[in-house]
């Protein structure tokens, strides 16, 4: 087996220094009755060129080369090569947590570099190393409030991404939260309606663009959440920051997102990363690692973990949260990606997604798919009535190699007939046509 | 910086390495030498608000170091009249002077009745000799 | 080194973006950015070479030895890179119909099969993004499971030893549970008494890792899978120590009914400084009604991501999880075979090697054969010499090791636990073992040579003390008046574009 050098002449040397006769011998503490007797049920090895041949078939089962219009929290945006580049450096991919700083000053200056990008993004003071994805990152925030505030009540958005709404609910129990949403009427939010469920509450949490593809009045919600003290809680586009205003400049406690969009393939939904980011006040009740920066015994300017007290290792069962193993690998990748665009770049990404999306917009309704949301202003993404059943209009444009985008009737009453259609830097005028036809 | 070892006699203790020093109806505490030598140096003090209430054998704050998290275990019970600010401040002042300076709050006790149960400085010693 | 955004210049770019012949549509002015972040202006040789040049900065399993207890940092198949970027796995979008994501599926599925045999257990879900987040799916399985049965108002308690991790606790916490610690024995073993005494109808179930945090395998295993289910409580195994044991001994058949496994330690996903990973559950089928959803269910010949479970929990993660991960752990698994069995039986060989050459050097506080890791203690060398375990983990940065975790399990005073893996060649031991004696000899004549180590590292020792009280954690960019381009001459040349 390729990865393992241990000879025989090498197996009996160590056999003798331990002064045991076998293998089975350094067992000998495990009870019979818990033996497995027999061999692993798991096919023969596979050399290396078996598996790549193995695993070529499988990806081959997979259709990726329908264009793809489809969003709804992931996104088709381009991966740059030194991204790529930067991941195989195998002193980072292959490195540990970066507990003994001495070993572990690129990481934690890259962790400190992508802290920083985070907080310029969305206007917070203190971001911390990643959480899983965007969706667990919005139940740690629910903690973070619930803590800050001594109030239980959570109020979301119902045109926040299902899958938030569903993980917030799903850790709600074991945190001892109330979950309240507030509906969307016509497409965005009424933030009339979020200062009536707001009373009591510890946070308001709400997406922008919202899950629709729509701008909501995110000031106007913000200062809601405030006019009741609870925490305004925005989860965003880290793409959409350089045309949209920072959740800092308006008013927000916290923000929260996927951050895929930023360096990150696709892969089926994984592994991504989370951001969160908080003001400063928040700062020792955050979840997750956090680097900080300081100098060494000879005066120079080092990072370390710090404020390790709040987490699971020093403080266990009053930690702000048990997460250890994060997604440093892919917000590094996102760190890279944005390192690359600078802001000049990351505001023409914005606008060229804009671009297109409202050329798409004009192309759909002269095919005759009306708006779901009429006149609402939106950045990447926007919906459409099909006209049908939204499933057979997808059929119809899969048929023409389009995969034209999201049934939004899956998680929205009245919408069977919707598809939520994402446009990205990487679509081209003449794939936007095929998608009208395709669909007309 | 850090202090020499020491347990002053005109101190009442608590197995969890708290002190109290007995003014009137009143009484300053800390935590003692052993406590933040097993800390290290001190970097974040958690104080009680002023006018709360902490409780006998309960937390009523907590102290951290890097490495570690403590939680001031009260001796007594009664209402936090004063929370000392330098500490606030500078943590690490209760590792320079944990009886003196890095004294953490004061109450008044609402019942000094639990005097009694407090050790003094040779069941406090004898404590440590069992740790 | 500077950080990069020292090394921004306005006007620089990395990366273009394709700019169609269409009109930019403006944002609301209410919603629009006013000022840009500042992002850092370079262009792509500069952003390339100075990741590169952190990269440098770091130590990783390419570099050399990493022998921390409970991580299991082995060897990352470089082929599984390569593999993950295949465009039929990294191009696909998470939300098509099932029909295009046959293979992702057919992945799923058969690394699904293979965990379920591995831990001996009925029924898996792939879906918690690591192991802290497995240990909470778990226990909120265990809520589930018991709300069904009208006992979750009755069972508020989770046993844990004092050797856990301190992930379980925080999971309990998260959870709504309430923490029973139970203690161990001179022999490393939970303490069969102790635990008698703490179990009851308030019960809800026990969290363990076998072998525990101290490498030993609990040799009273059967006995306390007895006394919590004949109580019908639940029992949950923390896999982050399944490299000791596979195709040796399987955690259904040890006893316990919800296991989490750590893709990132027992198989393979590289660490990427500190995650991704994956930390799948496997249940017993009791269970299996309350796993989160999407399920990956058989359909005819094909697979499909199934919804409808009326008793599901939730969902934990978006998605069915981390795909790639599955992608690296499946092709790691399938480049082994029935051959984890030897992988296991190498890495306890290894560790036990280890064990028998330094533990006459150090304090040993269990004497027994260990699993894949052990526990020494630097107590002797710090009470005789002043040094502590902190003092010999950054000397061994100077020998060209990473150090093994330290101060972990607390029962242990100046603990260090090491965990060779399967991964290391005996070369590598000996140099490792004969650098660990090396130290306890310094230790003892001369102690300044640990107390200032490491000294040849790209930093010397680091300020944790300062860093905690005074916590600078982005670049203050008010503080470095120096021109940025993402500052008012950035913004005075959008307005004039």
């Amino acid at each position: 087996m390729s990865f393992l050098s241990l000879t025989a002449s090498d197996r009996d040397e160590m056999l003798a220094a331990i002064g045991v006769s076998s293998i089975d011998e350094l067992f000998r503490d495990i009870p019979q009755g818990v033996r497995y007797g027999r061999e692993l049920d798991i096919a023969p090895a596979l050399t290396e060129s078996e598996l790549q041949r193995h695993m070529e078939e499988l990806a081959g089962k997979n259709i990726v080369d329908e264009v793809c219009f489809l969003g709804a929290g992931i996104y088709d945006h381009y991966v740059p090569a030194v991204v790529d580049a930067v991941l195989q450096r195998g002193e980072l991919l292959t490195a540990y947590t970066p507990y003994q700083p001495e070993m572990s000053q690129g990481v934690l200056q890259a962790i400190f570099e992508y802290q920083t990008a985070i907080c310029e993004l969305t206007g917070m003071d203190v971001s911390n190393a990643s959480g899983y994805d965007g969706t667990t990152v919005a139940a740690d925030a629910c903690f973070v409030a619930k803590h800050a505030t001594g109030r239980s009540k959570i109020v979301v958005t119902e045109a926040t991404n299902p899958q938030v709404r569903q993980v917030i609910k799903t850790y709600a129990p074991g945190f001892g939260l109330e979950i309240v949403e507030v509906p969307h009427e016509g497409g965005v939010t009424d933030p009339d309606r979020v200062r009536e469920a707001a009373v009591d509450a510890a946070a308001v949490i709400f997406q922008q663009p919202n899950f629709f593809g729509n701008l909501e009045n995110a000031p106007e919600l913000a200062a809601a959440a405030n006019d009741a003290g609870a925490m305004p809680i925005a989860h965003v586009d880290l793409v959409s920051l350089g045309v949209l205003e920072a959740p800092g400049e308006y008013g927000c406690a916290m923000a929260i997102g996927e951050g895929q969009s930023a360096g990150n393939a696709m892969s089926y939904g994984g592994p991504h990363y989370g951001f969160l980011a908080a003001r400063n006040d928040y700062i020792r009740r955050l979840p997750g690692r956090i680097v900080g920066e300081t100098v060494d015994a000879a005066g120079e300017r080092g990072y370390v973990l710090t404020l390790q007290t709040r987490e699971q290792h020093i403080r266990r069962e009053k930690a702000t949260s048990n997460i250890t193993t994060n997604q440093t690998l892919l917000a590094l990748a996102g760190l890279v990606h944005l390192s690359l665009l600078g802001p000049q770049g990351l505001r023409e990404l914005g606008e060229t997604c804009m671009a297109l999306r409202a050329y798409a917009q004009t192309a759909l309704a002269s095919a005759g798919l009306e708006a779901v949301f009429p006149e609402k202003a939106t950045f990447k993404e926007f919906a459409v009535r099909t006209g049908r059943p939204a499933r057979e209009a997808l059929a119809a444009a899969r048929a023409k190699g389009i995969y034209a985008g999201y049934p939004l009737g899956r998680d929205y009453a009245g919408l069977d007939d919707a598809l939520l259609v994402a446009v990205t830097e990487k679509r081209t005028v003449d794939e936007i046509d095929r998608l009208a036809e395709a669909l007309s | 910086m850090a202090s020499s070892e020491s347990y002053p006699d005109d101190l009442k203790y608590h197995p969890e390495h708290d002190w109290a020093r007995i003014d009137g109806d009143e009484a300053v505490l800390g935590v003692t030498w052993y406590a933040q030598d097993a800390l290290g140096e001190l970097v974040h003090y958690e104080a009680p608000d002023v006018g709360s209430t902490v409780s006998k054998d309960s937390s009523y704050g907590e102290v951290e170091s890097v490495k570690a998290v403590s939680d001031l275990i009260s001796p007594l019970s009664g209402e936090v009249l004063e929370v000392n600010a330098k500490v606030v401040d500078a943590p690490e002042t209760v590792n320079d002077d944990p009886y003196g300076d890095g004294w953490l709050i004061r109450i008044r006790m609402s019942s000094p009745d639990e005097l009694e149960q407090l050790l003094d400085v040779a069941a406090y010693k004898k404590v440590l000799d069992e740790a | 080194m500077k950080l990069i955004y020292e090394k921004s210049q306005a006007g620089r770019r990395g990366l273009g973006v394709p700019k169609p012949d269409l009109p930019v549509p403006e944002v609301p002015p209410e919603l629009a950015r006013k000022s840009p972040p500042r992002l850092p202006e370079l262009a792509e040789p500069e952003v390339l070479r100075h990741f590169t040049k952190l990269s440098t900065r770091n130590f990783g399993i390419d570099t050399g030895f990493y022998p921390l207890g409970s991580c299991t940092m082995k060897y990352n198949p470089r082929v599984n890179e390569r593999i993950v970027g295949i465009p039929g796995f990294a191009n696909l979008h998470p939300l098509v119909e099932d029909d295009a994501a046959q293979g992702a599926l057919e992945l799923e599925w058969h690394l699904q099969e293979i965990l379920r045999e591995v831990t001996g257990l009925d029924a898996v879900s792939l879906q918690p993004a690591a192991g802290s987040q497995g240990e909470l799916t778990g226990l909120m399985l265990f809520r589930a499971y018991f709300k069904d049965k009208g006992e979750d108002e009755q069972r508020r308690k989770i046993v844990i030893p004092d050797t856990a991790h301190g992930t379980n606790p925080a999971s309990v916490t998260m959870a709504g549970y309430e923490l029973t610690p139970v203690k161990t024995d001179a022999r490393g073993n939970i303490d069969v008494e102790d635990l008698r005494g703490k179990v009851d109808e308030h019960t809800a179930g026990l969290m363990l890792t076998n072998p525990s945090t101290l490498g030993l395998f609990d040799e009273n295993i059967e006995e306390i899978r007895d006394i919590f289910h004949s109580i019908g409580a639940l029992m949950y195994y923390d896999g982050a120590n399944l490299n000791a044991v596979c195709g040796i001994s399987r955690p259904g058949d040890m006893g316990f009914d919800v296991v989490h496994i750590n893709l990132h330690k027992t198989f393979s996903q590289p660490h990427g400084g500190g995650g991704p990973g994956g930390g799948p559950i496997a249940v017993r089928a009791n269970l299996e009604p309350f796993l989160p959803v999407p399920v990956v269910v058989q359909d005819g010949a094909g697979f499909r991501l199934e919804y409808d479970r009326p008793k599901t929990i939730g969902k934990v993660r978006a998605f069915s999880g981390p795909f790639g991960v599955f992608v690296r752990s499946y092709a790691f698994i399938r480049s082994y075979g029935p051959g984890l069995k030897e992988m296991s039986e190498v890495a306890v060989l290894n560790a036990n090697y280890i064990l028998a050459r330094l533990k006459d050097a150090y304090d040993l506080p269990f004497d027994r054969l260990c699993m894949h890791e052990f526990v020494l203690s630097a107590r002797s060398l710090k009470k005789e010499h002043g040094v502590s375990a902190l003092d010999v983990a950054k000397r061994l940065m100077d020998y060209g090791f990473h150090p093994p975790t330290i101060y972990f399990p607390l029962i242990v005073p100046e603990a260090l636990m090491i965990e060779p893996t399967e991964s290391e060649a005996k070369e590598t031991l000996d140099e490792f073992i004969d650098a660990m004696l090396a130290i306890a000899r310094e230790g003892a004549e001369s102690p300044e040579l640990l107390h200032d180590a490491p000294h040849d590292r790209p930093v010397r020792r680091l300020d944790e003390v300062r860093a905690a009280k005074n916590p600078v954690v982005r670049y203050r960019f008010e503080e470095h008046p120096v021109e940025h381009g993402a500052g008012s001459r950035q913004l005075e040349a959008q307005k004039g574009a």
